[in-house]
């Protein structure tokens, strides 16, 4: 197997909070090999984001990222210096935001947004050449008539063109890791395929790898190769999309894959994981996810130990004190 | 946001929008145009001025307007015409240069507080504080007297005394634009902080920029002729609007004289109310939901 593009080793994220220390990311390990896609899918506030967000080391003041290890290309991100951190951001990993309306200035035009993450991190491009490079940028995702639409401002375009755009300006600089954190959530439905065709080809193109953040389940299945399922701040499955969706062997992919719902299921049949997702100020003891665990009940270890990641197949592992009766 | 607009009215830039807002308050048109004309006179000074303005004529001493001298003629036989439209190039100049000055040191210190934060934040608004609990006429006593009272003087001293205004105003935007999502998008296009204030932060905040700049003309106007008036700013024989008024500090001129003092007086005055006309039109103009 290659060695990872990415590994991020026992991430800990805390943001102090008026109430106390919320633990937003609690021990997340991810790996992800060059040219691989790897899913992340969890509820709000299961840490996705702000593992994401780690990554790029944008974590909003007063967040702080208090352990662990985020490894690129064998460099520790977390120790690099602002400069050397800002010549990986974007030009070898580059993000893709959830809501292209907001993550584009409304007051310059497209094309010159663009233009700048080109020149971010081609200093020496002259003004045509940055001015060419956008408007092949813009073509190769599909934005009809670039020339015109260089000059327009984000109000001007469409949703869908919007993240179009979006997604021009993460590839600008052919990154070797893409981060797309729910790319299409803010979109219409009819729009989110068109979006997700786009993602997948720009990606296969350039053989970026790429993280994809979302609660779709559809959306993973989709597109990615593996997929990691984050609850409660940590990594409580990951392995091959197949696998993990034939057979999840954690509860709580268990009741994820339950509850989407179906065509051939009735109207009020929407099956739903009791409870809700725990406080991140003061975690359940234990198995964060035994209070709404189906087969926990009143089991001593679900209640006092918090389990470790268990291998269950190749590269499918899960973090439940008894996945052997899932199996 | 939807996208609902009609294609012709969403063509229109945010700029052009304000533009048609200012053109649409006949106030800060008036304002604006009263304004181009005294440029235009200060500018145009020696072709217009028929005489020179410091010229002493002792003979032709306080005479009442004429053909000759069309507002007659000072204490000292000058042209009083011809020394206002000069002064108003020094009272302009003073102005514009010192508020320029003022919002340029305002808006960069105001970005970098409002983008950087922390101990750099406290440490440049307390510095505006500082100055702001400063009298700027103390000061300008003080360095008056050790520089010695002069143009540059005043425009370094109200430089340096109004910048906080504006540092103000653009921290409070920052502070607001640095959480816009486009900013962490930029951020993680790894755009640097000096890259985030030049693109993203000063364009957004000119246009409030340069409402306080207006505003700070007219404030500037007004204290130059302050201090002018009381003899520590712009020094004879060198006119301004401010110093052409201490000839007025005679009671019995002032109620046989008009001449002398009633055409600076009412430069000062109109300039100023023109001056915050237009401060108001753009203030409206650059935010429309302040506007009716």
């Amino acid at each position: 197997m290659d060695e990872p593009l990415l590994t991020i080793e026992d991430l800990a994220v805390r943001f102090p909070t008026e109430d106390g220390l919320v633990k937003a990311v609690d021990g997340v390990f991810l790996d992800v090999r060059p040219g691989e896609v790897v899913g992340v899918v969890g509820e709000s506030g299961s840490g996705k984001s702000v593992t994401a967000m780690s990554v790029l080391g944008l974590i909003k003041r007063p967040g702080r990222i208090t352990r662990g290890r985020i490894a690129f290309r064998g460099r520790n991100l977390l120790e690099l210096s602002p400069r050397a951190l800002r010549a990986v951001r974007g030009s070898e990993i580059a993000m893709v935001f959830q809501d292209p309306m907001t993550a584009l200035n409304p007051v310059v035009p497209v094309g010159r947004q663009i233009a700048e993450a080109v020149r971010l991190h081609r200093r020496g491009l002259g003004r045509g050449a940055v001015r060419d490079r956008v408007l092949a940028l813009l073509a190769s995702v599909g934005v009809p008539n670039p020339e015109a639409r260089y000059r327009q401002f984000p109000h001007e375009y469409s949703g869908g063109m919007r993240q179009r755009a979006m997604i021009a300006m993460a590839m600008a600089n052919e990154p070797a890791l893409l981060i797309a954190d729910e790319p299409t959530t803010a979109l219409d439905v009819t729009i989110q395929a068109q979006v997700l065709d786009l993602l997948r080809s720009a990606r296969e193109r350039s053989g970026a790898a790429a993280i994809l953040i979302t609660h779709d389940l559809g959306v993973i299945a989709e597109l990615a190769d593996r997929v990691a399922v984050m609850y409660a701040g940590r990594v409580v499955e990951t392995g091959d999309v197949h696998a993990v969706f034939d057979a999840p062997r954690h509860p709580y992919t268990r009741g994820l894959m339950a509850s989407r719902p179906r065509l051939e299921s009735s109207p009020g049949e929407l099956v739903a994981i009791p409870g809700s997702p725990p406080s991140l100020l003061a975690p359940p003891s234990g198995c964060p996810f035994h209070p709404r665990c189906p087969i926990a009940g009143d089991r001593e270890p679900c209640r006092t130990s918090r389990p470790e990641p268990a291998s269950v197949g190749a590269g499918h592992t899960t973090a439940c004190h008894f996945h052997e009766e899932l199996a | 946001m939807t996208t609902v607009h009609s294609p012709r009215v969403s063509r229109r830039s945010p700029a052009r929008l304000a533009l048609r807002r200012f053109l649409r308050n006949r106030m800060a048109v008036a304002g604006a145009v009263f304004l181009v004309l005294v440029v235009l006179l200060a500018a145009c000074a020696p072709l217009i001025a028929s005489h020179d303005p410091n010229a002493v004529d002792l003979a032709a001493f306080r005479r009442p307007p004429s053909g000759e001298h069309l507002l007659g003629t000072d204490s000292s036989g000058r042209d009083v015409f011809a020394r206002l439209v000069y002064a108003g190039r020094v009272s302009l100049l003073v102005g514009l240069a010192s508020a320029l000055a003022a919002v340029i040191i305002g808006t960069l210190l105001g970005a970098v507080a409002g983008v950087v934060g922390g101990v750099t934040d406290t440490l440049i608004m307390r510095a505006a504080d500082v100055v702001l609990s400063f009298p700027a006429l103390v000061v300008v006593v003080v360095l008056a007297g050790i520089l010695g009272p002069s143009a540059p003087m005043l425009v370094v001293v109200f430089a340096a005394c109004n910048w906080p205004t504006a540092c103000r105003v653009v921290r409070g935007l920052a502070l607001g634009l640095r959480e816009q999502e486009y900013v962490q998008a930029s951020r993680a296009f790894g755009a640097s902080r000096a890259s985030i204030i030049a693109r993203h932060i000063v364009p957004a905040v000119l246009a409030q920029v340069a409402v306080v700049g207006t505003l700070l003309v007219a404030q500037t106007i007004l204290l130059e002729a302050v201090l002018s008036f009381l003899g520590l700013g712009v020094q004879a024989p060198q006119a301004s609007w401010g110093n052409m008024l201490t000839d007025a500090q005679n009671l019995t001129l002032i109620r046989s004289m008009p001449w002398l003092w009633l055409p600076p007086g009412l430069a000062i005055a109109l300039t100023v109310l023109a001056v915050n006309f237009v401060g108001d039109g753009l203030r409206d103009a650059v935010d429309p939901r302040g506007a009716r």
